[in-house]
């Protein structure tokens, strides 16, 4: 019971409002390390959560047609200084069910912190789901957090997924997704990032828009400053009539820090479209000048720019 | 107010600003006049302190001090301000935020009157961002909203008339109005002679050189039989 009140504790201090683990009408799970602390499902929504040799495995099911009003809350972290998570998750949204998940990873006190994520989400036909995932990290830098995912968009469903990491140290971070979306199928994949010190940032995005009609869009934002490294590989390719995609990477760069943007678009049909923009540098200067024309130092217009673009 | 001595700027080379020399009055509209080109903005950058326009010759002074080396915030906090002609858009910052920058005691109330004042209404505007959703000319008037929320001593008003259409054209001569009747001094740049008919004095830019200055009727007038019927400068 301590680690349960002290994992909602962390999820509070991450930004969460601990209230929703009382309410009967919002489904949720707790787990610290692999250890499932508790879990609600609500009608139409089964959350069912496994503890097994090294892991969790995690079932997430919303029945056809359902509607599901309130976000599903889950908190994972590791509370320890030491320690490691993996949890395996499959999601499966049945048609027309529409669900919005607002994932808190919280590593407050990290100092040798691994957390691998395994996800399937299998959206069929005009499902929609919004994933929404907030990291806390510690200032220590003591986390590996490699998630990887991959993602199959059914005919006329959406997904939309937001990573953000933006408070404490990043550590390293591997974010593998792979998505496919089917015809006239949306996918919409975000990471807004923020590393410092030693951090490492690999991200590669994948999506293919196999379906007529499909679309598609990768969208990056990282800034990274002192020594900290990142590498964006975004990939979005469309091989069917009226497929859409683009791929928009910002990367801004301070002191010592490096980053690196790997756009690759292709395109299989003559009637498909996909175009990329990025920006890897310094703080755009005409931005800079604007907002020091208004008064503000050199140093706060870089902090409410970044800011701004991480929000 | 604001003193230009003998102002000569280079950039990449090439000399695009030569032996300018004019003087701005307190409180009064001074219009700078000129084709594409001529380096209007390049003197509105220089005086603001923009990195690469940083004279290789004369001074900028104001209120008496040359400026010449303090950095583009000092000038600022001077009184000096600049709505750029071609719009910096920010992600994230909403237009709150972006209007309540430059105030000294932050008035939400005083930002929506900004903002009626160009045309645009609070309730539709405020908690939108200043990135690429706005139009062009929605952005336009919101920089101008900002000058106007700043209240800064010296505004530098870079062509306020571009991608503004003509109906709101003579709302934004009015604002311009209503600037100075608020205490501040308005360098307007503009190439277009109906909108520097507001001015009291002006000069007149071509190719970097000061053609000629004085009572801004002689110098729109000059403008008009002289430099705009030059097939160089259409």
């Amino acid at each position: 019971m301590q680690d349960y009140q002290m994992m909602v504790k962390a999820y509070e201090e991450a930004g969460g409002t601990p209230d929703v683990f009382k309410d009967p009408k919002t489904a949720h799970l707790v787990v610290n390390q692999n250890k499932v602390l508790g879990s609600q499902s609500i009608d139409g929504l089964t959350v069912t959560a496994r503890e097994k040799e090294g892991g969790i495995d995690v079932d997430l099911r919303v029945d056809e047609g359902t509607k599901v009003a309130n976000p599903v809350h889950l908190c994972f972290g590791v509370l320890p200084r030491e320690g490691r998570q993996e949890i395996k998750l499959n999601a499966l949204i049945r048609k027309g069910a529409e669900i919005r998940i607002l994932a808190h990873c919280v590593f407050p006190n990290a100092i040798k912190v691994q957390h691998i994520m395994d996800a399937l989400y299998t959206l069929e036909d005009s499902a929609s789901l919004t994933y929404e995932e907030v990291h806390y990290h510690g200032v220590a830098g003591g986390v590996e957090v490699i998630p990887h995912a991959r993602i199959k968009v059914g005919k006329d469903a959406r997904i939309m997924t937001s990573f953000l990491l933006v408070k404490g140290r990043v550590g390293t971070l591997d974010i593998d997704y792979q998505a496919e979306a089917d015809e006239n199928g949306t996918l919409e994949m975000v990471a807004r990032i923020y590393g410092y010190g030693e951090d490492k940032i690999k991200i590669k995005e994948s999506g293919q828009l196999t379906g007529r009609g499909a679309r598609g869009l990768i969208k990056s934002r990282i800034a990274v400053r002192e020594r900290a490294e990142s590498e964006v590989i975004s990939e979005l390719g469309a091989s069917a009539p009226n497929a859409r995609g683009h791929v928009d990477c910002v990367e801004v760069v301070q002191g010592e820090a490096t980053a690196k943007a790997v756009p690759l678009v292709s395109v299989l049909h003559e009637h498909a479209q996909v175009t990329h923009e990025a920006a890897i540098g310094r703080v755009n200067q005409k931005e800079l000048e604007t907002l020091m024309s208004r008064g503000l130092k050199e140093e706060e217009a870089i902090e409410l720019i970044i800011g701004g673009m991480l929000k | 107010m604001l003193k230009i001595e003998n102002l000569n700027i280079q950039k990449d080379k090439k000399v695009i600003l030569r032996e300018i020399d004019f003087e701005v009055k307190p409180k009064e509209i001074y219009g700078i006049l000129g084709p594409n080109g001529a380096g209007k903005s390049s003197l509105a950058y220089a005086i603001m302190g923009c990195s690469g326009y940083r004279p290789n010759e004369g001074r900028i002074i104001f209120d008496g001090k040359a400026i010449n080396n303090l950095p583009i915030w000092e000038r600022a906090r001077l009184g000096i301000t600049l709505a750029w002609q071609q719009e910096a858009r920010f992600e994230g910052i909403t237009v709150e935020d972006y209007l309540l920058l430059g105030m000294k005691k932050k008035d939400r109330a005083e930002a929506e009157g900004a903002l009626q004042n160009v045309l645009l209404d609070p309730k539709e505007y405020l908690k939108r961002r200043v990135d690429k959703t706005l139009s062009g000319g929605e952005r336009k008037r919101i920089e101008l909203a900002s000058i106007f929320t700043m209240r800064p001593r010296l505004a530098i008003l870079d062509e306020p008339d571009s991608g503004i259409d003509i109906l709101a054209l003579e709302r934004i001569i009015e604002f311009v109005r209503n600037l100075t009747e608020r205490g501040t001094t308005v360098i307007l740049i503009t190439h277009r002679a109906d909108v520097a008919r507001i001015a009291e004095r002006a000069a007149l830019i071509g190719e970097g050189y000061l053609v000629k200055q004085g009572p801004c009727q002689e110098v729109v007038e000059y403008f008009e039989t002289r430099c705009l019927v030059c097939p160089q400068f259409k």
